[in-house]
This record gives C-alpha cells, sequence and structure tokens, in this order.
C-alpha cells in the first residue's frame, strides 16, 4: 500500500502544479462563466458589484439566440468556417500533392508556402485591410486596382463590405495564412507512406488514379481530420483578423467572438459569458468527439 | 514510371534510357506545368509582402490610388521611422512577456510530458485528455471570470498578466509536443534507470532531461512565436501603455481616423520581424512544433 501511494505520490508530484493551474483556469473558470451567463449582469455597476445580480437561468441564452443580430454572428460563423476549411484544404493538399516528390527546389516552395503561418493575424490584417479595400473604378486600390491592371475588371467587388456574404473576403487572408500549415500536415502523410506501397500497386496494374484512390487516400483520412479539427476550432475562435481588418463595430463581418468583446466592453457581462459558453459548446461539439476517439486509438 | 522513381536526384532533367517517348514527354509537360503552377503560386503568396515593403517606403507623393501597385517615387524611410517611434516601447515589452512565458512553460511541459509517457500510472490517459482539452476552447468562454480572478488576486494587467495566461494556457500544447516526443525514447532507457534504483526524479534530471534539447527548441520555438503573435489576451488584458506589440500595432493601424497605410504597413513589418526571423533560422523546428498541434504527432 505505503509502495503504491509511492509510486503514484512521485508523478502526481510532478503534474500538481499543472493541473492545479489547469483544474482552476480551465474547468473552474467554465463553471464559474456559466454561472455569470444566467444572471441578470449586464450593467457596469453590477458588474463592479455595486448592484446586486440575479438569476435569470436560460434567459439570457433565449434572448441572444432568438435575436437576428446574433444569428447574423451565427451564420457568418458559418459561412466564414466552410470557406477558410474548403480554401485550406484544397490549397493545402494540393501544394503538398505537387511537392509530394522530392524534386529541386521542394525546400524553397515548401518554406514560401508555410511562412505566412509565422506573422500574426494583426501584422496580416494591416496589408490585408489595403488588398481588400472596397473602392472600385478610378478610386480602387488594393485588389481591385490589381484586377483593373490584368484586364479582371469584372472580379471587382466591395468584399467585406457586402453585407452577407462580406464575411467570406475575410476568409480569404485566413487561408493564405493556414494553407501552408495544412500542406505541412499532408506532406508529412505523403512522406509516412512507404514507397513499395504505391509500386506494388502500379506493378499490379492499378491506374495512377487507383493508386490514389485505394492506397494515398486511405493512409491520408487521418491527417485529413486532423487537419479539418485544427483549422475548424481555429476558424471558431476567429477574432484577431476580424479585428484587425474590419472594426469590431462591423455588422457585416461580425462573429461570435468579436460579439463577446463588445459585450464586455460595454459591461455586459451577462451577455458576454453567454456568448462565451456558446462557443465552447459548438467547438466542444467538434473537439470531444475527436479527442475521445484518438484516445481510444492510442490505447489499441 | 519506375525509370523516373529509381534515378539519382540531380540527372531528372537529363533523357536516361527511356524507351518509352511518350511517357517521357508526359513526364516532362506534367513537370513544367507543376513547375509553372508553384511558381504563379508562389508569386501569390507573396503579393502581401511586395505590398508590405513597397508601400512602408512609400511617400506622401504615392499617395494616388493608381500608383497603388507601382513602385515608389522617392523611396523614404519616414515610415519606418514613425512605425519604430510608434512601436519600440511595445517591441521591448513584448520581449519580456514572451522570454520567461515561453522558458516557464517549457519547463511545465517536459516534466509532464515526462510523466505522461514514461512515468506512467492508471488513469494517465485520461489525465493526458483532459489537459489537452484546454488547448482547443476558446478563451472566450473563460475571460469573463478571467478578467475577475486576475483583478482579485491583484496582478497588475500588461506583462505580468500577459505571463501568468500564456504559460497557463500554454501548458497543453507543451505537454503533448513532450509527450510526443518521450514517447520515442526507449522503454530500456527508464527502466535502466529504475533498476539501478534512481528515482522518478533521478531519472527524470539525469536520463530525460538531457535528450530533451531538441523538444525543448520546439517548444520555445512554438510558445515564442504563440506569445508573440498573440491578440486576444492582449485586448483583455493590457493597453496600449502597457500592452504587446500586437496591441500596439493595431492601435497604429486602426486608431487614427485617417489610415497612413506608409507607416501601419512598415509596423507590421517590424511586428513581424522577430518571428519571421525565427522562421528562417530555425525553420525545421518551428514545423516541428506544428507537427504536433495535429496530436498524434
Amino acid at each position: 500500500m505505503r509502495h503504491r501511494l509511492r509510486r503514484l505520490g512521485a508523478p502526481l508530484l510532478l503534474l500538481a502544479p499543472s493541473l492545479i493551474l489547469l483544474g482552476v483556469f480551465v474547468y473552474g473558470l467554465i463553471a464559474a462563466n456559466f454561472n455569470t451567463s444566467i444572471t441578470d449582469n449586464h450593467t457596469a455597476a453590477q458588474a463592479t458589484g455595486q448592484e446586486p445580480v440575479t438569476t435569470v437561468w436560460f434567459q439570457n441564452y433565449i434572448d441572444l439566440l432568438g435575436s437576428d443580430d446574433f444569428q447574423h454572428s451565427l451564420t457568418n460563423l458559418v459561412l466564414f468556417t466552410v470557406v477558410f476549411l474548403v480554401g485550406t484544404m484544397v490549397m493545402g493538399f494540393g501544394w503538398a500533392w505537387m511537392l509530394d516528390r522530392p524534386d529541386r527546389g521542394e525546400g524553397f516552395f515548401r518554406s514560401i508556402y508555410l511562412f505566412p503561418m509565422a506573422v500574426s493575424f494583426v501584422a496580416s490584417g494591416v496589408v490585408w485591410r489595403w488588398l481588400l479595400n472596397s473602392n472600385q473604378g478610378e478610386s480602387a486600390s488594393g485588389l481591385n486596382r490589381l484586377f483593373q491592371m490584368i484586364g479582371l475588371d469584372f472580379l471587382q467587388n466591395n468584399w467585406w463590405n457586402n453585407i452577407t456574404f462580406g464575411i467570406t473576403a475575410i476568409a480569404l487572408p485566413a487561408i493564405w495564412q493556414l494553407s501552408g500549415y495544412v500542406m505541412a500536415l499532408f506532406l508529412a502523410g505523403f512522406r509516412g507512406i512507404p514507397e513499395e506501397l504505391r509500386e506494388a500497386a502500379r506493378v499490379d496494374g492499378a491506374s495512377e488514379w487507383k493508386v490514389y484512390r485505394l492506397v494515398l487516400f486511405p493512409q491520408l483520412s487521418p491527417i485529413a481530420l486532423s487537419a479539418l479539427i485544427i483549422i475548424g476550432h481555429m476558424s471558431l475562435k476567429s477574432f484577431d483578423l476580424i479585428m484587425s481588418i474590419s472594426k469590431p463595430a462591423n455588422y457585416q463581418t461580425k462573429v461570435p467572438a468579436v460579439d463577446m468583446y463588445v459585450f464586455k466592453s460595454s459591461f455586459n457581462y451577462a451577455d458576454a459569458a453567454a456568448v462565451g459558453t456558446i462557443l465552447l459548446v459548438i467547438v466542444a461539439l467538434v473537439v470531444v468527439p475527436y479527442l475521445v476517439r484518438t484516445h481510444q486509438a492510442e490505447k489499441r | 514510371m519506375s525509370t523516373h522513381v529509381s534515378t539519382p536526384p540531380g540527372v531528372t532533367g537529363e533523357p536516361v534510357e527511356l524507351r518509352d517517348d511518350t511517357a517521357r514527354n508526359r513526364f516532362t509537360v506534367g513537370r513544367t506545368a507543376k513547375y509553372a503552377a508553384m511558381i504563379l503560386f508562389v508569386l501569390i503568396v507573396l503579393i502581401p509582402v511586395y505590398v508590405l515593403f513597397v508601400t512602408s517606403f512609400k511617400g506622401a507623393g504615392d499617395a494616388s490610388p493608381s500608383r497603388a501597385w507601382n513602385l515608389p517615387t522617392d523611396w523614404t524611410l519616414d515610415n519606418w521611422r514613425g512605425a519604430w517611434n510608434a512601436l519600440s516601447p511595445a517591441i521591448w515589452r513584448t520581449f519580456q512577456m514572451v522570454i520567461p512565458a515561453a522558458i516557464i512553460s517549457a519547463m511545465l511541459g517536459s516534466m509532464n510530458g515526462f510523466v505522461l509517457s514514461r512515468w506512467s500510472f492508471r488513469g494517465a490517459d485520461v489525465v493526458f485528455t483532459l489537459i489537452l482539452f484546454g488547448m482547443f476552447i476558446p478563451y472566450q468562454a473563460v475571460m469573463i471570470p478571467l478578467l475577475e480572478l486576475m483583478l482579485g488576486a491583484g496582478i497588475p494587467s500588461g506583462v505580468p498578466s500577459l505571463i501568468i495566461l500564456h504559460v497557463i494556457y500554454g501548458i497543453p500544447i507543451t505537454t503533448l509536443i513532450f509527450r510526443n516526443y518521450y514517447q520515442t525514447v526507449p522503454h530500456e532507457l527508464v527502466e535502466a534507470g529504475r533498476v539501478d534504483g534512481a528515482g522518478m526524479l533521478r531519472t527524470y534530471w539525469s536520463i530525460i532531461l538531457p535528450i530533451s534539447v531538441p523538444s525543448f527548441v520546439v517548444v520555445l520555438i512554438w510558445q515564442f512565436t504563440n506569445a508573440w503573435n498573440d491578440f486576444l489576451f492582449a485586448v483583455f488584458f493590457s493597453s496600449s501603455q502597457n500592452g504587446p506589440v500586437t496591441l500596439a500595432l493595431n492601435n497604429l493601424a486602426n486608431g487614427a481616423l485617417l489610415q497612413d497605410y506608409g507607416v501601419s504597413m512598415a509596423g507590421a513589418l517590424l511586428a513581424s520581424l522577430p518571428p519571421l526571423l525565427v522562421y528562417i533560422l530555425l525553420g525545421k523546428y518551428f514545423v516541428g512544433g506544428l507537427m504536433s498541434g495535429s496530436v498524434k504527432g
């Protein structure tokens, strides 16, 4: 018994600082946040404790989810995520596919495609705000001007100022920034497939397409899933890029993460907390099954 | 095709003994098309870089939209001077924040990774999954009580708050990277220590730590870049007087009524310089960090 305790005691000693910190700062605060979200803590006086707060249960959630304003944020979030995911997966896979076989200059291409990942969203937001300028015709700058110069005038548009699809314009810089990451994931996947496997399929007379469909795609699907989860959860949390390209008060491009900031700035803590919890639920729906699956796969 | 695969590198361009002409032509055309596409993508990816550089050297004479994509008429360093004046205090603060944050969370990650992979106990997998979940949560879901907690604990906003936050919320990813790395360490190495009667701490200190250098580099780089580029915590836990460079850059770019793109683009380049240098000089380790983000590593 003492032996067992000692065996368990030492590992827990090393883990203890992290477990306590994460216990409080992740799980404890998630609970505290939920607690705030079911109150009527909507004013600065309540936020600073000068006026009492009462519990209203799920009223804030009902009001939020029922409001056109927040529904617009959720629609934006879905649109943004779809475009972001499709864009990064297509570009990332395409680049990895082209760089699959080591060839001259491969390292150069890889480094260029990946470099935007090292830059902050705020810094890239500065230049993309300029590129996505909505002016057209004479006063056009940015991409609209470039389209004019190369004779593709019809591509000019008002980018993120479009009320319904404006958010998808902000997915462009996000794709620019993270396609290289997806490429790196897929490249690692390609490299992990033994050459003999492909050769064997070819010797058996399989066409190049069949080699992909029957040998490569099945091997790559766990990587594709990882990439989807990682990009997907990043997309659901998107905040920096939107804040730096359009301003937080911009209706066209707002998403829940931005709403949360706006609520907090006006000391509407209850609604800010409710938005936070809604975001957490959305992310958890995506991530938890994935974590559980990975956990089970490792056990085997 | 098999001829191509077995061809040694460097001579792939030569017409090796390939009797099947059509196959070779297809291969050559395919290769040319591939390179054309890859170069096109390089140009597209570099468009923002071109704009940043060119605009950052432009003076007032280049303000007309018709000159938007041209090179500057008079190259000037005024924008860079302006950006440096606006950002340099914040850049120093960011270094003060990022370096301790990276080191402390690397230490914690290393200890956790060791225990969870090589000195395991029953239930370690569940503990690991619970730790990992902290990496995926949207921080919006803890932000309001976090603000109250930090305020209540009397931790000053700015650098001290941000160090603490980057350390704590960095634990999951650093644990993951170290755990994945230690799983490649042979069991025998740890067992040998056990047989010799070395306790866990001694095994960790004298066997595991000395071989951890590569993953320390990966983790330090990862945390450095992440904390350097963070904007979310910066917005909630610092102000323009005590905040990091992302906040200062955002204020510089979005603060004034009329935007001065020259200064803000010079600023964007300045603010990106440290992580870019890390990427260029230590790219291999940077990619190592990226890969481990995919959980299975």
